[in-house]
């Protein structure tokens, strides 16, 4: 009886979010252009940058878990099945791996820039 | 006690994470594709301005080019209604669930600012309480439904949120009129009692979440132990579903929540504060500290007084709507649709039968008009997110013949309390609704 419709998620996406729906995807959009044009330019991974990054990531996660509890009017506390553990993860892993790349590219165009590389 | 503050900034996050809840809502109708728009000169009239009135005049806008499609409605105010008990367990503000028709009116739909006081589909007409006569090709019955307040000696509005008396269901300062009044009895302990009409009504979950959401209230507080919590099911049953009836037994037997069978609110005395409870063995007095009443819910007068009501069986005594369960075309007359709360069909007075009904009473008519049949059909599914405490809900979904269908079968189970699921009611649940309104979902 029901098949699931991209456009309804969208819609419903759309109302929660507002504007967000669009600034949201552009800015990772040009954060993920940004970390694509640093590898280019650096041609490899900066270990002692990624390592800070992740770091930051850890915190990025837990900010994450943060702000879902502050908006769901609850808490990861709350988890009791393995559908919510997933959930946890999923919101952390997300806030960890937006946030460490956020930070390696800041981190890496700053340090260009104030090295003076062109 | 203020309500939970709510922070709308940087939901990016949460938002992501959220993609496989959401996926709930984005569910439709596989048969209820998008055609073309047909051409018709057909005049629409939608009696009901609603959930259910504004969602299938969105869905017809959409589906029809030319048709004239009017609303009629007196109440200028939308009220998101499932989020009425968020708004009285201390979750969301009362604005929650405040909004205007007019933010939802499709363009194109006249609104007629009247509600219907007669239906004459022998005419094709309805007459407006303004007295003015609306003629229709086609109608779709959307009134909603009233409380009977009336067959409660003793009870009126007026008395919730004063002497322990509460009740969600009457609007959204009622809503936070019973959050003040329970908060108070969470402070203080007592006796509580908790209940459910013995006619049809919307969302018959709704009580048994006040019940647990009040028990975690309590406990959360330290006072538990200082109070006696006690619902008064009007059946053998606690919900309508069995396998889900048999688990809130389970879960009230573990809360302490003490259950009594076979009791009718008849009659309440808030100076004294004496509820009067009908039984197989008679009339039964109950003294309270806080109780949560809900009222008798019956079809609204003028669908009552018309010829469009069931004339016998279960659903003619309160004058619901004589529809086929299936297609919600009216069973006598065929340029006539039911759709939401007034609708007399087995199971389903909620947003969520709503979202599934619409899109069949829109596809059978359509089809009337271009010709051509429809297959379309409503199984009677309706979802419960049922709230077993703060922070958790079971996701409860199920269709007329009380077999339960979940959407994410072996990822959310439906008689499992989750987080994820509370989740979803907090957070998906009215963005899924304001799209179901505007025709997008």
């Amino acid at each position: 009886m029901k098949e699931l419709d991209p456009r309804i998620l969208f819609a419903v996406f759309h109302e929660m979010l507002g504007i967000w729906t669009w600034i949201l995807p552009a800015v990772a959009l040009l954060v993920l252009l940004a970390f694509a044009l640093l590898l280019g330019r650096e041609r490899r991974l900066v270990s002692g940058r990624l390592i800070r990054s992740e770091l930051l990531g850890l915190i990025g996660g837990a900010v994450a878990l943060v702000v879902m509890a502050r908006v769901s009017s609850s808490g990861f506390t709350d988890a009791a099945g393995p559908a919510d553990w997933l959930l946890v993860a999923a919101v952390f892993v997300t806030g960890a791996v937006a946030t460490t790349i956020a930070a390696y590219t800041a981190g890496g165009w700053w340090t260009s820039r104030s090295h003076g590389v062109s | 006690m203020k309500p939970t503050p709510l922070h709308r900034a940087d939901r990016r996050q949460a938002m992501l994470a959220l993609s496989a809840a959401l996926a709930a809502g984005a569910m439709r109708p596989a048969t209820a594709a998008a055609r073309a728009p047909a051409r018709t000169s057909a005049r629409i009239v939608i009696a009901g301005a609603g959930a259910a009135g504004l969602t299938a005049a969105a869905q017809l806008a959409r589906a029809l080019s030319g048709a004239r499609i009017t609303l009629l409605d007196a109440r200028r105010e939308h009220y998101y209604q499932p989020g009425f008990t968020l708004v009285g367990g201390g979750i969301k503000p009362a604005s929650y669930v405040e909004s205007r028709t007019t933010d939802y009116l499709p363009e194109g739909v006249e609104l007629i600012e009247s509600a219907v006081a007669e239906f004459d589909p022998e005419g094709n007409r309805v007459v407006t309480a303004d007295g003015r006569a609306v003629p229709y090709d086609y109608l779709i019955v959307a009134t909603g439904l009233v409380f009977a307040w009336d067959r409660i000696e003793g009870m009126a509005p007026a008395l919730i949120g004063r002497d322990g008396v509460g009740c969600i269901y009457q609007g959204p300062a009622a809503a936070a009129a019973t959050w003040q009044t329970m908060s108070a009895f969470a402070d203080r302990g007592g006796r509580g009692l908790f209940l459910r009409p013995a006619t049809e009504m919307k969302c018959a979950g709704a009580p048994l979440k006040y019940t647990f959401i009040t028990e975690d209230h309590l406990t959360r507080r330290g006072n538990r132990s200082r109070a006696e919590l006690i619902y008064n099911a009007h059946d053998k049953t606690l919900f309508g579903v069995p396998i889900v009836s048999e688990k809130v037994r389970m879960l009230f037997e573990e809360r302490g929540i003490r259950i009594n069978h076979d009791r009718v609110l008849q009659a309440i005395d808030p100076g004294r504060r004496i509820a009067t409870f009908g039984t197989p063995q008679g009339r039964v007095e109950e003294g309270y500290d806080f109780i949560h009443v809900i009222p008798p819910m019956r079809a609204p007068d003028a669908v009552r007084a018309s010829p469009l009501r069931w004339q016998s069986g279960p659903w003619a005594a309160d004058g619901w709507l004589e529809v086929d369960p299936g297609t919600l075309r009216h069973r006598r007359y065929p340029n006539v649709f039911g759709v939401g709360d007034v609708a007399g069909v087995p199971k389903g007075k909620t947003a969520a039968s709503v979202k599934w009904q619409v899109p069949v009473a829109v596809d059978h008519l359509v089809a009337s008009i271009a010709g051509r049949s429809a297959e379309t059909r409503y199984n009677g599914y309706t979802s419960c997110p049922l709230i077993t405490r703060l922070g958790r809900a079971m996701l409860i979904e199920f269709d007329y013949r009380n077999n339960l269908v979940p959407s994410f079968p072996g990822v959310i189970a439906p008689l499992e309390e989750l987080w994820v699921s509370w989740v979803m009611k907090t957070m998906a649940l009215k963005p899924t609704y304001i799209s179901m309104l505007r025709g997008l979902a």
